[in-house]
C-alpha cells in the first residue's frame, strides 16, 4: 500500500493516459452498465468503439503508444461468444502476436491488454481499468516512442 | 515373442496351477515368459489399503526393473495387474509423486513399460492362430467366464470393456467350448470380504455360483487367483451356510487352453482344485 | 472544412452535477472545424432535438457531435433528428459523457472535466471525418424454405402460407410428421398424438401455398437474406407419384421384409413402402437398399401388380434449383445412441429394455401390437415394469451434461399406460430429479404416484437377464438402500439429441451449433428464434431439447418472423459494411478467409490504364446483404484495401490522435 501512496505522490503531476478499444456489442455494454451501476474506476481511460475488437488493427495501438498513450487495452467478446461469430478469435491470434512484437522491440507487457469482458461484467471492466491504472503507474510514462515522433 | 513376467505371490503360493498353466501354454504357444529379476509385492491389498505411497512406490520398482529389462510386461493376476497400472496412471499424472518414488528407489522411473494382463498377452496372439493349436476341442463343455472387478475397472485401466468384457469368451470359444451368457461375468467374488464380513463375501459367491450355473455353466473360467480360490475352496462353506450343493470347477484360462491344446492335465495343475474338474470334464465329447 | 456542431447535454444533473457543461461546450467551440456549440439541460428530449434541427438550419451545420449518453442509448433517436434537418443521419456521432465519465469518476471531478474534453475532443476529430451514409436495398424473395417436415417444420409452413407467401417443405423421410407422429398420447392432457398431428399433415399437402417435397434434401444453400438459392435432391422413390393411388397392393405383395423404422425396429415393413398408414403423401417409395429387384434385377413383382403401372425402377434422383428470402430450419431430434455407452444396461443386448420411443409404439393402437403392451422378446405382457431416468441426459461421464426436458413427463405419462392397461401391474421409475415445469405437468406427475408407480430416487447401476427376468439393480439414495428388482420389462428414458446430419446441415447453411450440436440461436434470451445469419431462422427441437407446446410456439415464432421479412418488397442493409478499395486489392483473398458471413466473393475486373492493354485480375468484393459490419476483414488486408463504412481506418486514427493529444 505504502508503494503505492509513494507514486500516486511522485506522480502527482502524471497520470497515465490509457486508450481503450472496446466492442460494441460486449465490452462497450460493459462500461455503460459499470456506469449505469455506478462503479467507480481511475479517469485514466478514453474508450473508443469499434463493431468488435478484431476491427482493431495493430497499427491503432502503435499509432496510439506513438502519440503518448501509456497503455492500451483491448477488449472484446468472450471467445465463442462474439457477436460476429469468430471475430474475437482472429482478435486473440492476432493481437498475441502483436504483444509479443510489442515485447520485442522494448515495451513492457502490461502496456497493451487484451481482455474479455461481457456486457454483464461492468466489475470485470471497472477492475481491469483499475488494475491496468496501477500497473502502468509503476511502470511510468510511456517514452518508448516519443523520441521517433520528434 | 519375449515378454517380462510378473508372477506376484499369489501364483507362488495359493494359485500355483495358475503359474504352471500359464508357463506351460506360453511356452507351447512360442512366447518366452521372462521373470522379472527380483520382483517385489506388487502393493495390492495389504498396502494401497494403508499407505498411498506405499502402493504407488512398490510397484512402480517393478517396473523399474521391467525397464531395465527392455521388456514390457504381461501380469496374470488381476490384482497386480490392476495395482501396476495403477500406479502408471498415477504417476504419469503426479511427477512430485514420480520424484519421490525416485528417491526412495534410488533409480530413476521412466514410465515407459507397457503393461498387459496375461488374458490381453494370450488372445494377442489371434484367434485363429489359437484355434489351429487347439488338438483336443472342448466341444459339450458350456462355461461362464468370469472376469471379477479388478480385471475390467476401472475403464481406461481395465483390459476389456468394464460392463460386458467378452475377450475371455473369444478365447475359450477357440477350445469349441461353449460360453453362456450371464449376468455376473464382472461382479465381484467377495474375496476381499472373507475375513472382515464373512456372509456377505459367501453371499456374493453363492450368487456367482447360482447364477453362472442358471445360465447352464458346468463350469466357470477366471483370470484372478482371489476369484478362483473364492469360488473354488470356499465352495464348500457356500453349500453348507445356504445349503446348496454346488460343485462348479473353477479354472484357470490357460488350463482349459492347455487341455485343449493336448497338454497334460497333471502339468497344468488340474489335479490340485477343491472341487474335482473331472465330472464335469466328462461331458466333453470324446 | 465540414461545419461542426456540439451539443452538450447535462442530463439534468447526471452529467451536470459532475461536469461542468456550459465550460466544456465552450472548450469544443475551439476544436478544429467546430462553428457552434452549445450546453442543454436534456438533448433528447423533444425541446432538445428541436435545438438540434434548428441550429443544424441557422448555422448550416453538416456534422452533428452530441456529448450525451451511449450512443448504445440514444445514437438512433439523434440521427432521427438529424434526419428531420434535411441531413444524412449517419452524420451524428456521440460522445459518451454519462456512462463512461459522470456516473463512474463521480468523486474525481477535475480529472472527470479533462476526460470530457478528451472525449469530445475525440467525437468531434471523427465527425469531421463522416461520410453519408445510406443503407443499401435489397430486394425480397417472397418465398420460404422449410427443412423438416416434422410439427416444428408442418406450424412454420403453415402459418407462413397462411399469410399468403409461398412455402417449400422439404422433408428426407417419405412422409411429414416426424417424431411427433409416432408417439401414443401426450402429455399431461392424454390427447392422442396422431389425432392432433395427422390433420396438420393433410392441412399440409392440401395448402395451396406449399409445395411438399418428401424423401428429398436440400444439399446447398447459397446467397443471403431475402435472397437464398437452395438446391434440392429429390431421391428417386421408383414409384411415380402422378400415377400411383396408394391402392396398397404393392406392398402387401412385395416379399421382402425388413425391421420397420416408424415402429423402432419393433415390427416389420416391405421394402416398397408407406411408413404408417396415415402418411402425407399417402404413396409409397422402394428403399433400394432392400428390394431385390433394384439390387439384383429380379423380382419385379411389385410392378406386376400395381395397376396403375406407377412402378418405376428407372427412375433416377433429380436436383433442382429454388430460389427463396428466408429459410426455418426445423430439423428436429434424434435418440440418444444408449446401446454404444451403456454397458450396465445391456448394450442393447437384452430384447425387453427398450427405449421410450419404442414404448410409444408398443403403447400405440396403430403399433405393431395394436396398442397392447408386450415384451419384445416373447410377446407376454409385462407384470413388473422398471423405467430409468436420464439415460444420456444429466450424465458427463456417459452421456450429455444437459437434461432433455422431456423425460420426466414422457415417463410419467409410460407409468401410467402401464398401470392403466395392465391390471395388478408394478411399476418402479428410477430418477435423479423429477423436473415437471409445464403447465399442468406437476399435477400429472402427482396422479401418476396416486395411480401407485413407485418413484425411486436413484441411478441403475446394473440389469442383467436372469431367465425370463431382468434383474435391475440399483440405489435408493433416499433411503441409503440398495435396490433389486426383478422386472419383466425396462423401459430407458433415452436423451434427446440433435437429429442425424443436423451438423451437415449447419454447415451447408453456415450457421453455427452449440457444443451439442443443436443450432445455435442469436440470443438465448431475446432472439431464441433467429440465427445470426440473416434470414434463417430455427424451430423446435433443432435449437434444443423441447417438448411440442414449445415447439409449436417457437414454429409459429419463426412463421411471424419469416412473415415480418418477406412481407415486405425490400430489404434496408446496414450502411456500416466493408468496402473494397479495388484499385489497391490484390486479389489475396486474405479477407475471404476470415470473414464468418461468407459475405467475401472473388470476382475478375478488367483493368484498363492508360497505355497498357486491358487486362484481367481478381480483386475481393463484398456482397453487401451478407455482410454484417465487423470489420474483421480489414484488418487481415495486407495492402490496406479494405475498409469499414462508419468505422474507417482513416476515422479511427483520428480519435486515437484526438485521444492522445
Amino acid at each position: 500500500m505504502s508503494i503505492n501512496e509513494n507514486v500516486v505522490v511522485n506522480a502527482n503531476v502524471w497520470e497515465p493516459k490509457i486508450v481503450a478499444f472496446l466492442c460494441n456489442w460486449c465490452s462497450y455494454a460493459g462500461a455503460d452498465l459499470a456506469g449505469v451501476s455506478r462503479l467507480k474506476y481511475p479517469a485514466n481511460i478514453r474508450i473508443v468503439r469499434v463493431p468488435c475488437s478484431s476491427r482493431v488493427n495493430p497499427q491503432f495501438i502503435l499509432r496510439a503508444l506513438q502519440r503518448g498513450a501509456d497503455g492500451v487495452l483491448v477488449a472484446g467478446c468472450h471467445p465463442g461468444d462474439c457477436h460476429y461469430v469468430t471475430g474475437n478469435y482472429f482478435t486473440r491470434r492476432r493481437l498475441t502476436l502483436f504483444k509479443s512484437l510489442l515485447e520485442f522491440v522494448g515495451f513492457e507487457p502490461e502496456r497493451l491488454k487484451v481482455r474479455w469482458v461481457s456486457a454483464a461484467e461492468a466489475g470485470r471492466f471497472a477492475e481491469t481499468v483499475k488494475e491496468m491504472v496501477e500497473e502502468i503507474k509503476l511502470l511510468g510514462p510511456n517514452r518508448r516512442l516519443q523520441d521517433s515522433m520528434l | 515373442m519375449r515378454i517380462g513376467y510378473y508372477p506376484g505371490c499369489s501364483l507362488q503360493s495359493s494359485a500355483r496351477e495358475y503359474d504352471l498353466a500359464a508357463r506351460l501354454v506360453a511356452r507351447h504357444l512360442g512366447v518366452q515368459l521372462v521373470d522379472i529379476p527380483d520382483w517385489n509385492c506388487c502393493g495390492a491389498s495389504a498396502a494401497h489399503s494403508t499407505d498411498p505411497f506405499l502402493a504407488v512406490a512398490l510397484p512402480a520398482r517393478n517396473l523399474v526393473l521391467a525397464s531395465e529389462m527392455g521388456l514390457d510386461i504381461t501380469v496374470p493376476c488381476a490384482a497386480c495387474y490392476h495395482r501396476l497400472r495403477m500406479a502408471q496412471r498415477e504417476l504419469a499424472h503426479d511427477r512430485d509423486l514420480g520424484r519421490k518414488v525416485a528417491e526412495v528407489l534410488g533409480r530413476p522411473y521412466r514410465g515407459t513399460v507397457r503393461i498387459y494382463s496375461l488374458l490381453e498377452t494370450i488372445t494377442g496372439i489371434g484367434l485363429e492362430q489359437l484355434a489351429a493349436q487347439i488338438v483336443r476341442p472342448l466341444k459339450g463343455l458350456r462355461v461362464a467366464c468370469y472376469y471379477g472387478c479388478l480385471l475390467v475397472r476401472p475403464p481406461g485401466i481395465g483390459c476389456d470393456d468394464p460392463e460386458n468384457p467378452e475377450s475371455m469368451d473369444r478365447l475359450i470359444e477357440t477350445t469349441k467350448a461353449e460360453t453362456v451368457s450371464w449376468g455376473y461375468k464382472n461382479e465381484c467374488c467377495g474375496g476381499a470380504l472373507v475375513f472382515g464380513a464373512r456372509e456377505a463375501a459367501f453371499r456374493l459367491a453363492r450368487d456367482i455360483l447360482r447364477n453362472a450355473t442358471g445360465a447352464g455353466a458346468h463350469a466357470i473360467v477366471c483370470a484372478c487367483p482371489l476369484c478362483q480360490s473364492n469360488l473354488d475352496l470356499r465352495q464348500g462353506q457356500v453349500n453348507k451356510m445356504f445349503g446348496t450343493n454346488f460343485a462348479v470347477p473353477i479354472f484357470y484360462f490357460p488350463q482349459l487352453l492347455g487341455l485343449a491344446m493336448g497338454l497334460n492335465p497333471r502339468d497344468l495343475g488340474l489335479t490340485t482344485h477343491f472341487v474335482d474338474p473331472q465330472r464335469a470334464l466328462k461331458v466333453v465329447g470324446g | 472544412m465540414p461545419r461542426i456542431g456540439v451539443f452538450v447535454c447535462w442530463c439534468g444533473s447526471n452529467i451536470g452535477g459532475v461536469l461542468d457543461c456550459p465550460e466544456l461546450a465552450r472548450v469544443a467551440g475551439s476544436f478544429p472545424g467546430v462553428v457552434f456549440s452549445t450546453d442543454y439541460k436534456y438533448v433528447c428530449s423533444d425541446p432538445g432535438q428541436n435545438l438540434i434541427v434548428e441550429s443544424i438550419r441557422k448555422h448550416g451545420l453538416d456534422r452533428v457531435v452530441v456529448a450525451s449518453c451511449s450512443p448504445r442509448l440514444h445514437e438512433e433517436t439523434f440521427r432521427q433528428a438529424l434526419r428531420r434537418a434535411g441531413l444524412n443521419p449517419y452524420f451524428l456521432e456521440m460522445a459518451n459523457l454519462r456512462e463512461h465519465c459522470s456516473w463512474v469518476h463521480p468523486d474525481a471531478q477535475e480529472a472527470a472535466q479533462r476526460k470530457a474534453i478528451d472525449l469530445v475532443r475525440r467525437a468531434v476529430a471523427k465527425a469531421a471525418l463522416l461520410e453519408p451514409l445510406s443503407p443499401g436495398r435489397i430486394p425480397v424473395i417472397k418465398r420460404c424454405l422449410v427443412i423438416g417436415g416434422g410439427i416444428a417444420g408442418i406450424q412454420a409452413a403453415l402459418d407462413v402460407a397462411d399469410a399468403g407467401l409461398e412455402v417449400l417443405l422439404v422433408e428426407r423421410e417419405p412422409t411429414i410428421g416426424g417424431n411427433m407422429v409416432k408417439l401414443d398420447k401426450t402429455f399431461p392432457t392424454l390427447d392422442c398424438s396422431a389425432c392432433i398431428s395427422t390433420p396438420k399433415m393433410v392441412a399440409v399437402a392440401q395448402h395451396p401455398g406449399i409445395k411438399l417435397y418428401t424423401y428429398a434434401e436440400v444439399e446447398e444453400v447459397s446467397g443471403y437474406i431475402g435472397n437464398f438459392k437452395v438446391r434440392i435432391r429429390q431421391k428417386a422413390r421408383y414409384v411415380d407419384h402422378s400415377k400411383c393411388t396408394g391402392c396398397g397392393t404393392c406392398w402387401t405383395k412385395c416379399p421382402t421384409s425388413v425391421p420397420d423404422e416408424f415402429n423402432m425396429g419393433l415390427g416389420e415393413r416391405a421394402a416398397i413402402y408407406i411408413p404408417f398408414p396415415q402418411a402425407v403423401p399417402n404413396k409409397p417409395v422402394i428403399d433400394a437398399a432392400h428390394c431385390r429387384q433394384l439390387i439384383k434385377g429380379k423380382c419385379g413383382i411389385c410392378a406386376k401388380h400395381c395397376p396403375a403401372e406407377a412402378i418405376d425402377y428407372k427412375q433416377r434422383d433429380e436436383v433442382f434449383e429454388v430460389e427463396v428470402g428466408a429459410i426455418v430450419v426445423a430439423t428436429g431430434f434424434g435418440l440418444f445412441q444408449w446401446e454404444k455407452v451403456y454397458g450396465e444396461y445391456g448394450y442393447g443386448r437384452y430384447p425387453d429394455v427398450i427405449t421410450g420411443l419404442a414404448f410409444e409404439r408398443l403403447v400405440n393402437a396403430a403399433g405393431p401390437t395394436g396398442g397392447k403392451i408386450q415384451r419384445p422378446s416373447d410377446g407376454k405382457e409385462p407384470k413388473t415394469v422398471v423405467f430409468i431416468q436420464c439415460v444420456g441426459s444429466r450424465d458427463e461421464a456417459k452421456g450429455k451434461e444437459y437434461c432433455s426436458r422431456v423425460c420426466c413427463m414422457y415417463t410419467a405419462k409410460h407409468a401410467h399406460q402401464v398401470l392403466e392397461k395392465i391390471p395388478g401391474a408394478q411399476v418402479y421409475v428410477f430418477y435423479i430429479d423429477v423436473r415437471t415445469f409445464g403447465k399442468g405437468y406437476e399435477e400429472f406427475y402427482r396422479r401418476v404416484q396416486d395411480e401407485g408407480a413407485v418413484y425411486i430416487r436413484g441411478r441403475v447401476s446394473k440389469v442383467y437377464q436372469d431367465g425370463t427376468k431382468l434383474i435391475v439393480r440399483g440405489a435408493d439414495t433416499l433411503l441409503g438402500e440398495p435396490v433389486e428388482i426383478a422386472a419383466d420389462m425396462v423401459v430407458l428414458a433415452t436423451g434427446v439429441v440433435p437429429s442425424a446430419g443436423a451438423q451437415d446441415v449447419a454447415r451447408m447453411i453456415g450457421v453455427s451449433v452449440d457444443k451439442d450440436g443443436f443450432f445455435q440461436e442469436a440470443h438465448p434470451k431475446l432472439r431464441p428464434v433467429e440465427t445470426h445469419t440473416g434470414g434463417i431462422f430455427l424451430a423446435g427441437a433443432c435449437q434444443g431439447p423441447k417438448d411440442i407446446p414449445d415447439t409449436v410456439s417457437q414454429a409459429s415464432g419463426a412463421g411471424g418472423k419469416v412473415c415480418a421479412l418477406l412481407l415486405k418488397d425490400e430489404l434496408e442493409t446496414s450502411p456500416m459494411v466493408a468496402r473494397v478499395n479495388e484499385a489497391l486489392c490484390t486479389g489475396c483473398l486474405a479477407c475471404r478467409e476470415v470473414c464468418p458471413y461468407r459475405a467475401i466473393q472473388a470476382v475478375t475486373i478488367t483493368e484498363r490504364l492508360p497505355g497498357q492493354p486491358p487486362r484481367e485480375r481478381v480483386v475481393a468484393r463484398v456482397t453487401e446483404g451478407l455482410c454484417q459490419g465487423c470489420g474483421s476483414c480489414t484488418v487481415a488486408c495486407r495492402a490496406g484495401a479494405v475498409d469499414l463504412k462508419g468505422f474507417t481506418n482513416e476515422q479511427l486514427l483520428a480519435e486515437v490522435d484526438a485521444l492522445c493529444l
